[in-house]
């Protein structure tokens, strides 16, 4: 079983990235996906700064994939879809059916997770259309992945989510820039002042949801280390870890630990809950509320 | 341009025809649709019947199978899709790309829309299943700008439909799962958004709660008017402020550019509510279908009447309405 580390989805200065990724170099992770997929006007690194750090993870011995903008609405961005697409070197995870529309004719994509795979009928599409990987949905569970990987086609390689703020909805509206008060046309990039995003609370303060410009996350941290045994039972060839500012690598060594049978799944679930921004889930594995933690 | 309606009942479908709608749209009594609310929707005896009716007064029936077919039950997805062709139905609305591919091959000649809820916010999106599929006709998330629906229309060679009042979705359809996130159940799923079995209301020496999923939704004065408990138009604490954080509880309203959509070229305006009464359907249908003739008679001299607006506004959620995305500065 291989380790991603997903897209970093919030905002950092552009040192912060280039830091993280001089360390995701040394880090036991096998694939590593780059680029921008929450807010096409995030533009510390642009285009040829994402390929310059594939060139440098893939000489540390990782594989790196593009990801794709989740919400595409200007022609603007389709441009830089397409760009991805055709950069001849690496392949494209997918995030909308435009990119899977233009990842078609290439050499092989990964539908990412916001790409609505529920069945092994949309699988069959996507393997015969050229994909390489599935991400599966996070709000799906244990028993419709099963489901699923029960009939997936021959080679389509399986990856779920396995640590962090789910990815729970997008809008056109940017909710930093209403939380601040300005419109989304002058937002003065002020989810940069959030690195990992802008907790909402209900009146009561329990934490519910994490503002993260049009992006709209759970509060809490979905973990599955408790589940690789499983996920590996299931036929799961990658487990994803979703960049967080602190403790990413400390996550993915647990993850490490636990795949390569040196740590107990319970155990490195229990180490891992310190890290874990607003306690840890997972609700969805069990078919249950997302938010909810099963024991 | 066409006015689509929605039809979660019989009668509300009779509303629908009777007061003007084009076209209404229903589903089936299960998790195929994406208003799967107790109560409502279509058996086969009721679908009959209001194909009947809607045929006879020369409106078309699109059938909704708009979620996302739940793997391992995938025989209910096609048996719905099976059962609609066999009922007649004038054109199917689909979300899931297999699905689509399903329907494609096994009934060549049928009619397909793409739903909201396949999220295509792009020429590129609508023709992948144009192209594929032979898709006819795509509905648009409630995220684009004007200009950007006029962009994706002269993008694509499929028709577009707008939605043009209804209850706001906030996220990009087919894209949210807040829901099941708080209550187990969201509408890719199960075709419900915030369902009804989660949500209790609770008088408290605070004021009256709204909870979905235990989670507080909002808190209501004693005399403040209370809406139904969605994630997306709750008040919440974002620091150190309480506020809608994501939305108000508002309504879409396009009655103020239907001359600017016409000249788009949009096909057909959609009004949402398929969990309304048969009462709500009638007023918004008439409504609609007063400003749409008075658009397409002189779209030059077009002015939205206020007298139509307050009319819809009596109906909406939280009885104002916006423009939503298709302004820019909603955004």
């Amino acid at each position: 079983m291989k380790i991603s580390l997903g897209p970093i989805v919030y905002f950092w200065p552009r040192q912060q990235v280039l830091d993280f990724y001089g360390r995701v170099a040394e880090l036991p992770v096998d694939i590593v996906y780059l680029g921008e997929t929450v807010c096409s006007k995030r533009r510390e690194l642009g285009i040829d700064d994402w390929l310059e750090l594939a060139g440098q993870l893939r000489a540390a011995g990782k594989q790196p994939v593009l990801s794709t903008l989740s919400l595409l609405e200007a022609g603007s961005e389709l441009g830089v879809v397409r760009r991805l697409v055709g950069n001849g070197e690496y392949p494209v995870e997918a995030n909308d059916l435009s990119a899977v529309e233009m990842a078609a004719a290439g050499p092989g994509f990964v539908a990412g997770p916001h790409f609505n795979t529920y069945n092994a009928a949309t699988l069959e599409l996507l393997a015969s259309l050229g994909a390489i990987r599935w991400v599966m949905p996070v709000e799906l569970s244990r028993d419709s992945l099963a489901a699923i990987q029960a009939q997936r086609p021959g080679d389509l390689e399986t990856e779920v989510f396995a640590w962090g703020r789910l990815p729970l909805a997008f809008s056109a509206r940017c909710f930093t820039a209403r939380a601040a008060d300005v419109p989304k046309d002058q937002c003065g990039f002020r989810c940069m002042d959030h690195p990992q995003g802008l907790p909402l609370a209900t009146r009561e303060g329990e934490g519910l949801f994490t503002i993260n410009g049009i992006q709209v996350q759970s509060g809490r941290t979905a973990s599955l280390i408790g589940m690789i045994p499983e996920l590996q039972q299931l036929g799961v060839d990658v487990v994803r870890v979703s960049p967080q500012p602190t403790h990413t690598g400390d996550v993915v060594s647990l993850f490490r630990g636990v795949i390569d049978g040196r740590l107990a799944p319970a155990e490195a679930a229990g180490l891992a809950e310190p890290f874990a921004v607003g306690g840890a889930c997972n609700g969805y594995w069990y078919g249950a509320a997302g938010m909810v933690a099963v024991s | 341009m066409e006015l689509v309606c929605p039809a979660g009942s019989l009668p509300a479908l009779k509303a629908a025809v009777d007061n003007g709608a084009d076209a209404v749209y229903m589903g089936f009594r299960n998790a195929t649709n994406a208003r799967n609310f107790e109560g409502l929707n279509f058996d086969e005896k009721g679908a009959r019947r209001g194909l009947a009716h809607a045929h006879a007064a020369g409106a078309r029936v699109f059938t909704a199978i708009n979620t996302y077919a739940a793997a391992g039950r995938w025989h209910e997805w096609t048996d719905a899709v099976d059962r609609a062709v066999d009922l007649g139905v004038d054109a199917l609305i689909l979300a899931d790309p297999g699905l689509i591919a399903y329907a494609a091959a096994d009934h060549p000649d049928m009619r397909l829309h793409l739903s909201v809820q396949a999220s295509a916010t792009t020429p590129e999106a609508i023709e992948f299943h144009r192209r594929r599929f032979g898709v006819r006709r795509a509905v648009l998330p409630r995220v684009l700008s004007l200009s950007q629906v006029r962009r994706v229309i002269a993008g694509t060679d499929a028709e577009l439909e707008v939605f043009g009042f209804g209850s706001l979705c906030v996220m990009v359809e087919g894209r949210c799962a807040l829901s099941s996130y708080v209550t187990g159940e969201a509408p890719n799923t199960a075709g419900v958004c915030s369902p009804a079995k989660a949500v209790r209301w609770v008088e408290s020496a605070r004021g009256r709660e709204s909870r979905l999923g235990g989670v507080l939704i909002d808190l209501y004065r004693p005399d403040e008017p209370a809406g139904y408990p969605t994630l997306c138009k709750g008040r919440f604490a974002v620091d150190g402020q309480t506020y809608y954080a994501l939305e108000e509880p508002t309504s879409l309203n396009v009655l103020d550019i239907l001359p600017e959509l016409q000249q788009a070229g949009v096909a057909a305006v959609k009004v949402e509510g398929r969990q309304r009464s048969p009462a709500y359907v009638a007023e918004a249908t008439r409504v609609m279908r007063a400003a749409l003739d008075q658009a397409a008679a002189d779209p030059e001299g077009y002015v939205p009447d206020p007298a139509l607006a307050a009319r819809l506004d009596r109906l909406a959620e939280g009885r104002t309405h916006t423009l939503g995305a298709l302004q820019r500065r909603w955004q």
